[in-house]
């Protein structure tokens, strides 16, 4: 597990920092329909079922749902990068960049296994010191 | 006399990167042509829908050009389903018997480069790059390979969807390119987001288009009928909640919707439909939406396109045009240019490229965030 570094400013609202000074991605469960989402939420976007959302610690694995490899980005962005869509073990669905692969389809695959880490926001931005960003890796299976 | 709607007149100007211009300005220029094609004046429009994605009183700012009348002028912004939702709103309004004579316009002034949602997420810092990626390309390369992932559709077939409708496009004057691209072209083209290349993206361009609607009675009396296109279908949605749709656009659910909405409406199905203007804001876009139109099975769409079903003189040709990817797509205008194009073809006025014996055309735009427009249009 990777710690935060205290001084780090999560760049995302559903990135919650624990007791512990362990970095999570926060969600949301509906009562009505048990639909998980990411982020808060006071009522549910499925069923619209008002208040009965209970806020819970999403996981830290997922599978790969969906990517693209992004070759041209906004200027200043570090390109090219894989920008993918995870599906967490249990519920909730998240996007952000897959690090430590191959940009190539070849090496990218649907439904792989993937971690969640956190890392400074400067590793893939030129102005993200200061910030903590999630990111998904390749899963080490060991630590699974 | 039935409440059905005609369009009598409609235009829209050639696209392309006008420098001087403003939103309102090109506005003008097609509200004028789309007059010039029924007969009418400016003092002829009981009411005025015009839609812009960037700028506000775009309508009344158009007046000040074309005479200032007084008529009610509503604006509408509704992403890339702005100029359709215009129309829509002047459909709505003389099939409820408030007005007779309406004006739909749609415009946009692009800018340069490619497009970004604004921040709503709110961050701390901008996420392009970090948290992935939400630019246009990227959404839609990832709608291609969400389809790559379920029915096995190749970068190949994704690339000949360029190869068709830039082909298609060198029959339309109005077109900002009329190039052919052949297949080995468009996929040696610069990636931009895998697997769509720069040949596979639509253009940044400003533009204009217009649309008289009337209600039966006034197209009677003014002996519109022989040249006018009955609106025999008008589907509007929002997205519906779908396991991802937060965090990854989905175009498909609702498209589904609002073309299930315009054919029960229209009281025809996909079958019917002789000709289709759609969505191909990128290459990947089109063949879901065969299948989310129902014009094929799910699945099948890949398939479809190899068939040349899609193709001009196929089953059922789309984007004839040479679709937003050759013809440039300004937001707002674009949903009424759709029109005008399956227009053309049902009056038969389209020239080289006219679709023979066309009876019932479909037109669609979809703006993420999530807006989707479908009309059924048929020859009154």
């Amino acid at each position: 597990m990777t710690k935060a570094a205290t001084t780090e400013q999560p760049v995302a609202p559903y990135t919650k920092i624990d007791e512990a000074g362990d970095p999570y991605l926060v969600g949301s469960r509906c009562g009505a329909c048990a639909q998980t989402h990411l982020g808060e939420f006071e009522n549910c976007p499925k069923c619209g079922a008002r208040g009965q959302m209970t806020e819970l610690r999403l996981a830290n694995h997922g599978t790969l749902y969906n990517y693209t490899i992004v070759h041209r980005s906004l200027p200043g962005v570090k390109v090219p990068f894989v920008s993918a869509t995870v599906d967490l073990d249990g519920g909730g669905t998240v996007r952000g960049n897959l690090l430590d692969i191959e940009p190539d389809p070849e090496h990218v695959k649907f439904g792989m296994p993937v971690d969640v880490v956190f890392r400074s926001a400067s590793t893939a931005v030129a102005n993200g010191e200061g910030y903590l960003a999630h990111f998904f890796v390749p899963a080490q299976e060991a630590a699974r | 006399m039935s409440n059905d709607v005609y369009v009598v007149g409609i235009d829209m100007i050639k696209f392309g990167r006008f420098d001087d211009a403003k939103p309102e300005t090109l506005a003008a220029q097609a509200a004028l042509m789309a007059l010039d094609d029924c007969g009418l004046k400016i003092e002829d429009m009981q009411a005025i829908y015009a839609g812009t994605c960037n700028g506000t009183m775009m309508g009344q700012r158009m007046l000040h050009y074309i005479g200032q009348t007084g008529a009610p002028v509503v604006n509408v912004t509704n992403a890339c389903a702005t100029g359709a939702t215009a129309f829509r709103e002047a459909f709505i309004a003389i099939k409820a018997g408030m007005y007779d004579i309406c004006l739909a316009v749609g415009s946009e002034k692009m800018g340069k480069g490619m497009l970004v949602p604004k921040n709503s997420g709110g961050t701390a810092i901008p996420t392009e790059g970090l948290l992935g990626s939400g630019v246009m390309p990227a959404v839609f390369a990832q709608m291609g390979m969400e389809h790559t992932r379920k029915h096995g559709t190749t970068f190949e077939q994704f690339a000949r969807v360029s190869e068709k409708n830039h082909k298609h496009s060198v029959l339309n004057p109005k077109a900002m390119y009329q190039k052919e691209t052949p297949l080995d072209m468009v996929m040696a083209a610069e990636m931009i987001a895998y697997p769509l290349t720069k040949l596979m993206c639509s253009v940044n361009v400003d533009g204009s288009a217009a649309a008289v609607l009337m209600s039966e009675k006034r197209t009677r009396e003014l002996g519109l009928m022989g040249r006018a296109i009955r609106v025999r279908g008008s589907g509007l949605a929002s997205d519906p909640f779908t396991d991802r749709n937060l965090v990854m656009q989905d175009v498909n659910t609702v498209t589904q919707l609002a073309a299930r909405r315009a054919y029960e409406m229209a009281g025809v199905g996909p079958e019917d439909v002789n000709l289709v203007e759609l969505h191909d804001c990128f290459a990947t876009a089109e063949i879901p939406h065969y299948e989310n139109l129902g014009l094929c099975a799910e699945g099948e769409g890949g398939a479809f396109l190899d068939s040349g079903a899609t193709t001009h003189g196929g089953k059922v040709p789309v984007n004839v045009s040479g679709g937003l990817l050759s013809k440039g797509h300004p937001l707002g205008a674009t949903g009424i240019a759709n029109i005008y194009e399956i227009a053309q073809h049902l009056r038969g006025e389209a020239g080289a490229r006219q679709v023979e014996g066309a009876r019932i055309g479909l037109t669609h735009v979809v703006g993420l965030g999530s807006a989707c427009a479908v009309h059924v249009l048929e020859k009154a």
